[in-house]
């Protein structure tokens, strides 16, 4: 799009280092966001809990869905993070596993203990540095099942609003209920908000809706509160595993590229950044991602734009048909020759 | 996938007629009913998440926002029907479409404002300019328009202050067309496919329903010696209308499908067979001098401009409910990149 034709190239569209100050922000802080690496998420779901209670977020449905563990199914006004499960019949690279020991006799094995370094107890899920194969970084992530067996893998990833970079949301926002805050985050100023919910279809994530009994939309705020006062989101402070990191988005994109590098060099082939891009279609996520799959299979779009790149089009094909449109009308009145 | 398999020889398949569909053919299976046209594009394999939507579909009430689609057309169209008459002396047709426009206006307004979360909070939608915001472009020119409608009726049927009124006409005139068309946008701008694909031809297609519409009305209620444009202006808006439409659907791909299924296609062919019935029977209606071959026909261009709007509703938010339009399009264009 665009090639610069206006002049303004990435007002709507494109890479933007500085999103604050492209926004009013004279001496904004650095822009903040998530990196959620889902190759270490334990389906815990203690940030869902944290966010909705740091944010007073209500109820948001109590009903078994039969989704594997996932019982919150997916973001919305009254669910700000979402883990996702996924069961898949492929192996895990990264995990032992399987649970036979019968070549082990663990007599021998416990008599053994701690007299070499070589000799892994029973219990060690890592395979001795010897067996594991080129590339892998011996004794930390151990390789594909060795014997092939195909077995379950069962994927988590906590999914939030993606504080886009052109947020289709904040674009289209007829109030300017939804602003850019000066950490480059987008928040919904709820005593603005008139509930036209023109944001809820704009999303191409699927993530801000509106709250029914209250009329007005609603979304992760990236715990802006908090941010002001230099403490890091509920979510990330909540997670046991550091899934969720926060932290300046430079930072989080040089430590999610040394994370891929680092799965990739154990077998871990399937490992992918999503949303970390500036160049894709929302200009990058101030909260992306580490997948192990395709993104749909998170339920997130595989290529997503954001709406307005194509504004400027499509009013101007809206004007072109408002001038065929005045055409009509006074060819409608111009009299035939008898 | 989650059949139960605990361990060696232990639980197997418990509940085997159970199944959350996961990856490759998670998506909704769609019923196809033995009518209607084949799809445009052959099934495409893709994955979802447990066949859910990715979109968080429109929180739009279909009664308010469809029904203000149709009656903005209609006052915009309406405006420009009373100009021309008003400039070409048909003051009994400029009666019609002033009181059409300001009538449909005011009734577009009230279900706008209803359609909010919070109505008591709609001057707030006043509250910025934002030309990023389709929506806040069409309150500022609603807030514009609708005085200008209400004030040509007033001074219209009053018959006082003929110099204001014929400025608001003329003012109403000017804006109309921005009223019709802009909603086009207002749809467009959004992530849901089957509105966005067709960013380029929706225009056209709503200017072409909001002519057949006002044409409809002043068929309706104008006597038949001042119709003649609106006969006119109810073929042109017919070829228009369904040309565009034609034209929209085969440029869109996979994103047309929900046009072809269920509710919005028997909508959508409702709407063709009104439109194109009620323009032929509003032009074959001057050879005759009975008053109702020219009603009828206004009263299907108008119910068939409404089920144009409604079938667009309904389609956009059926795709937005299947994650298949979001996904199997945007894989395509990964993949196109790729190459």
């Amino acid at each position: 799009m665009g090639e610069g034709a206006e002049g303004r190239e990435n007002l709507l569209y494109g890479p933007e280092p500085d999103v604050a100050g492209a926004a009013g922000y004279p001496d904004a802080p650095p822009r903040m966001g998530f990196f959620t690496d889902t190759s270490v998420c334990i389906g815990c779901k203690a940030c869902e809990v944290a966010c909705k209670e740091w944010n007073a977020v209500p109820e948001d449905g109590l009903l078994l869905t039969g989704m594997s563990y996932d019982n919150t199914q997916g973001l919305g006004a009254d669910t700000w993070r979402h883990v996702a499960f996924i069961e898949q019949r492929k192996p895990l690279a990264g995990q032992e596993p399987g649970v036979a020991h019968e070549d082990v006799d663990v007599f021998a094995a416990a008599s053994r203990l701690g007299t070499g370094a070589a000799s892994p107890g029973p219990g060690a899920t890592a395979p001795p540095p010897d067996r594991a194969p080129e590339g892998a970084p011996a004794g930390e992530i151990s390789p594909l099942s060795p014997d092939g067996r195909t077995e379950l893998r069962w994927l988590m990833a906590s999914d939030v609003c993606k504080h886009c970079t052109h947020a289709a949301c904040l674009d289209v926002c007829p109030t300017g209920s939804l602003f850019r805050t000066e950490f480059g985050t987008v928040v919904v100023q709820e005593d603005i908000c008139n509930g036209c919910g023109y944001c809820v279809p704009a999303c191409p994530y699927g993530v801000i809706d509106q709250r029914k009994d209250d009329g007005r939309v609603w979304k992760c705020t990236l715990c802006y509160d908090r941010l002001g006062v230099g403490m890091e989101p509920a979510c990330a402070k909540s997670c046991p595993t550091d899934s969720i990191q926060f932290g300046p988005l430079e930072e989080l994109r040089e430590r999610a590229q040394a994370r891929v590098a680092q799965l990739h060099a154990a077998g871990v082939t399937d490992a992918r950044l999503y949303g970390e891009s500036p160049e894709d279609g929302v200009g990058g996520d101030g909260a992306f991602f580490l997948l192990l799959d395709e993104p749909e299979v998170y339920g997130l779009p595989p290529d997503p734009v954001v709406t307005t790149r194509d504004l400027p089009d499509m009013w101007r094909h809206a004007a072109l048909a408002a001038v065929s449109l005045v055409a009509l009308a006074a060819g409608s009145f111009v009299r035939r020759p008898r | 996938m989650s059949e139960s398999e605990v361990t060696r020889d232990g639980v197997r398949h418990a509940r085997p007629d159970r199944e959350a569909p996961t990856g490759v053919h998670a998506g909704r299976r769609r019923r196809r009913r033995g009518r209607g046209e084949q799809p445009m594009v052959p099934d495409a394999e893709f994955s979802s998440y447990y066949g859910k939507p990715v979109l968080n579909k429109p929180t739009w009430k279909p009664l308010d926002i469809a029904g203000y689609l149709y009656l903005g057309g209609l006052a915009g169209a309406s405006s420009l029907l009373a100009a021309g008459a008003g400039a070409t002396g048909r003051p009994a047709l400029g009666r019609t479409a002033k009181l059409g426009a300001a009538g449909a206006i005011t009734l577009s307004l009230a279900a706008l404002v209803h359609d909010l979360g919070r109505p008591a909070r709609f001057l707030n939608m006043l509250r910025v300019f934002k030309p990023t915001s389709p929506m806040s472009v069409g309150s500022w020119i609603l807030s514009g328009y609708a005085p200008l409608t209400l004030a040509a009726a007033a001074t219209d049927v009053t018959g006082r202050y003929r110099l204001v009124g014929s400025a608001a006409t003329a003012g109403a005139a000017v804006l109309g067309p921005a009223v019709a068309t802009y909603t086009a946008v207002l749809l467009s701008d959004t992530a849901v496919p089957s509105w966005h694909e067709g960013y380029r031809q929706l225009p056209f297609v709503f200017a072409g329903s909001a002519a057949t519409s006002a044409a409809g009305l002043a068929l309706l209620a104008a006597p038949a010696a001042q119709a003649g444009p609106a006969r006119r202006m109810a073929a042109l808006g017919a070829v228009l209308e369904l040309g565009s439409f034609q034209v929209m659907k085969r440029r869109m791909g996979l994103t047309a499908e929900p046009f072809e299924q269920g509710r919005p296609h028997r909508l959508l062919r409702a709407a063709e067979a009104l439109t194109a019935g009620g323009a032929a029977l509003a032009v074959l209606s001057a050879r005759v001098r009975d008053r109702r071959p020219a009603a009828a026909a206004g009263a299907a261009l108008l119910a068939g401009s409404a089920a144009l709007r409604f079938g667009v509703f309904h389609a956009g938010v059926a795709s937005a409910e299947d994650p298949r339009y979001t996904v199997v399009p945007q894989r395509e264009r990964l993949r196109a990149r790729e190459c």
